[in-house]
């Protein structure tokens, strides 16, 4: 149903285009017959404006821009209105008067009405904390019809949310763009990135995360030191290996060199080797530490890793 | 002439297939127990378990075994197919040998090498039979191995999952997306073999969100061009969850390393959701020298849910740490919380010798569950 709609308008359109792209390569010689039209130098998008003629009789006058074209039909001697709405693409358009005696032109352009919708792209979404230059925003500032407004205007780009001091940087846009780049805070959290210009603005969220773990560091004890975990109960009852006694692994609150918790789900590896073979385990971190259990060798050498981060080793005895 | 000659030939020989088809022709067929020999000496009643196996005729493997008032059916059954959904619930018997290893009038010792067909690849499972002879009829007495059960208990878990929502269709163009996990590659070497050339390497998800990764290659030739493109397929642990690391391994067949240049290396993550559970612990990991080198190892599950299929990766370095191999096998049954179960990853007898170090991680598959 809505090609079958759509179809008829796009014949048009192409007809419309067709007749300008004719026009338009017909204009040389036009000009070269003819007078000049009076417009207007420049017209906002979206706004009325008229264009007066001169003589009599009848004519058809075309207003030939990007995509779009318009036709009347017009009495010479009387003047033209358009209203507002009638043109509001950006860009140079041509006015052609075509009449019995000969053809009028002029040239005239259609400037973006004023901001009224930014389109924001900030990268990335996620970054670490403590990052120079780590946070990318790029503004485009558009009118009502989402025509790019190229006229300067000055854009504030400001990020917060987090603990500290905010960032912010005013930004004049140039070709319709204005960018900056931001450093990412010292703690982590989620912070809003928001760009204003006048009374609009747009607001993204951009989540800074710890870092690489640093001082990573566990301890061991034997597992039925700690007695009335629920865990170790359970144990009890599934295990069907030998009898062994187990060591409690823990990692000491996981951070990184700010300070910051990892989050929760961060993979820690232990490593045991003993005299007959090696153990190993990844573990994520839950509540901030990474915890496990795994057989108790007198001699054995337990060691702790994270990524590419090397932590602590146990000998146990 | 030539042309009917192989006419005749070709019929000749589908006539002679049909009328005294192989053994394991018959098992794969699906032919009933009419084409099964008599149970008149070991191997022949070895065979015809093997044939029963392969057909699924579990009531009549079973009532011709001499043990079953040992066991019950179903505890037949689940030896072999398994108790718990596993790659063994959907293996089907591809081949198996019968080789005789001693016998007497009355008794004989048999090894039956079954060999099952997988997705995921063939996987063998080999038993030393006993077999007796009772009244003239010989018997298999099977060694039943019972897969444990777990007692029906609750085990608190702390549940640690990520959900992901991404951008919507309606979004303006400007919106951004979730980031993509950034992922990097901390290991690359190529290791040409017989079969071609062998890029090994092991890839770090270095964000805080669980990434899907994949790793493509491309080997650029002298000129520039491309030789082959290729990825790490299942030769890698897809689901990295924040700091994890895997290795790869991607296969070049009939590509010589001195064909190529230079090696353009393509790694690549999708945000997904993804549970960190459950926790697989590898005890016992050794490597075995060769004749017959293998890492071995148990696989415990420290978590509460029963896993379905375990992919253990096996990454082997030499003693100055240099990446040497990259295998990796799937565990055939399912992984029970607590209940170790055995690996062992066969290593290329020529590799072994230079490995000094290794590092196993696994990969998990649980019903209703990716990761």
């Amino acid at each position: 149903m809505k090609f079958g709609m759509m179809k008829p308008r796009i014949m048009k359109l192409r007809f419309n285009v067709l007749l300008g792209g004719l026009l338009l390569a017909a204009m040389p010689l036009a000009v070269a017959q003819t007078g000049m039209l009076n417009v207007p130098r420049t017209v906002e998008a979206g706004s009325a404006f008229s264009i007066p003629t001169s003589g009599s009789g009848k004519a058809v006058l075309y207003i030939v821009g990007p995509a779009q074209v318009l036709r009347r039909e017009v009495k010479l001697g009387e003047t033209v209105s358009f209203a507002a709405g009638d043109l509001h693409n950006a860009g140079h358009y041509l006015a052609l008067l075509v009449g019995g005696s000969g053809t009028e032109n002029g040239a005239f352009d259609v400037v973006a009405s004023h901001p009224a919708s930014l389109s924001f792209l900030a990268k990335p979404s996620r970054l670490p904390v403590d990052l120079q230059n780590g946070i990318s925003g790029v503004v485009y500032v558009f009118d009502t019809f989402r025509n790019l407004v190229i006229a300067p205007s000055e854009v504030t780009f400001q990020l917060s949310g987090v603990a500290g001091a905010g960032q912010a940087r005013t930004v004049t846009t140039r070709d319709g763009v204005a960018w900056t780049k931001l450093n990412s805070a010292t703690k982590e959290g989620a912070a809003q990135f928001i760009a204003r210009d006048g009374g609009i603005s747009a607001t993204r969220v951009i989540q800074q995360v710890p870092g690489d773990p640093c001082r990573l560091r566990m301890n061991a004890r034997l597992s039925n030191q700690k007695l009335g975990d629920p865990k170790l109960a359970n144990q009890k009852l599934t295990d069907h290996r030998p009898a062994q006694q187990r060591l409690t692994l823990e990692t000491e609150p996981v951070r990184d060199c700010g300070g910051n918790a990892v989050p929760d789900g961060t993979i820690v590896t232990f490593k045991e080797i003993y005299k007959d073979g090696e153990a190993t385990v990844d573990v994520p971190v839950k509540r901030g530490v990474a915890r496990t259990e795994m057989p108790a060798y007198p001699g054995a050498t337990i060691s702790v890793a994270t990524g590419v981060v090397m932590g602590n080793e146990i000998r146990w005895k | 002439m030539l042309a009917f000659v192989l006419a005749v030939a070709t019929l000749v020989l589908i006539v002679i297939g049909t009328i005294w088809p192989g053994p394991s022709a018959v098992a794969m067929a699906g032919a009933g127990a009419d084409l099964l020999r008599a149970s008149s000496t070991p191997e022949a009643a070895v065979n015809n378990l093997a044939h029963e196996i392969a057909q699924n005729a579990w009531e009549r493997a079973y009532s011709n075994l001499a043990n079953k008032n040992e066991f019950s059916e179903p505890d037949f059954v689940h030896d072999l197919t398994g108790g718990y959904s596993s790659l063994r619930t959907y293996a089907t018997l591809d081949t198996f040998e019968v080789r005789p290893l001693h016998a007497t009038d009355n008794e004989a010792q048999m090894q039956l090498r079954l060999r099952w067909s997988t997705v995921l690849g063939t996987f063998a499972d080999t038993r030393q039979l006993r077999v007796v002879n009772t009244g003239g009829r010989w018997q298999v007495v099977w060694p039943l191995v019972k897969e444990p059960r777990v007692p029906p208990q609750v085990i608190a878990v702390n549940y640690l999952r990520w959900d992901v929502i991404y951008r919507g269709p309606e979004d303006d163009w400007g919106a951004q997306d979730v980031e993509a996990p950034h992922v990097r590659i901390v290991d690359m070497h190529p290791v040409e073999r017989a079969e071609g050339v062998v890029l090994l390497g092991e890839v770090l998800n270095e964000d805080v969100v669980p990434a899907y990764v994949n790793v493509k290659a491309t080997l650029l030739g002298k000129n520039g061009a491309a030789i082959a493109t290729e990825d790490s397929f299942d030769k890698i642990s897809h689901v990295l969850l924040p700091k994890q690391v895997t290795p790869f391994l991607i296969a070049f067949r009939k590509v010589e390393l001195s064909q190529v240049d230079s090696v353009k290396m393509e790694p690549s993550s999708t945000l997904i959701a993804a549970s960190a559970d459950p926790v697989i612990e590898i005890e016992d990991q050794k490597l075995n020298p060769p004749p017959g080198a293998t890492f071995t190892g148990k696989l415990v599950n420290q978590s509460g849910q029963v896993v379905n299929v375990v992919h253990v990766l096996g990454t082997f370095y030499d003693s100055s740490g240099q990446l040497v191999w990259v295998a990796d096998q799937y565990i055939d049954r399912a992984l029970l919380p607590q209940i170790p179960e055995s690996f062992a990853i066969p290593l290329p007898a020529d590799l072994a010798r230079k490995v000094s170090s290794q590092r196993a991680v696994t990969t998990t598959y649980t019903s209703g569950q990716f990761q």
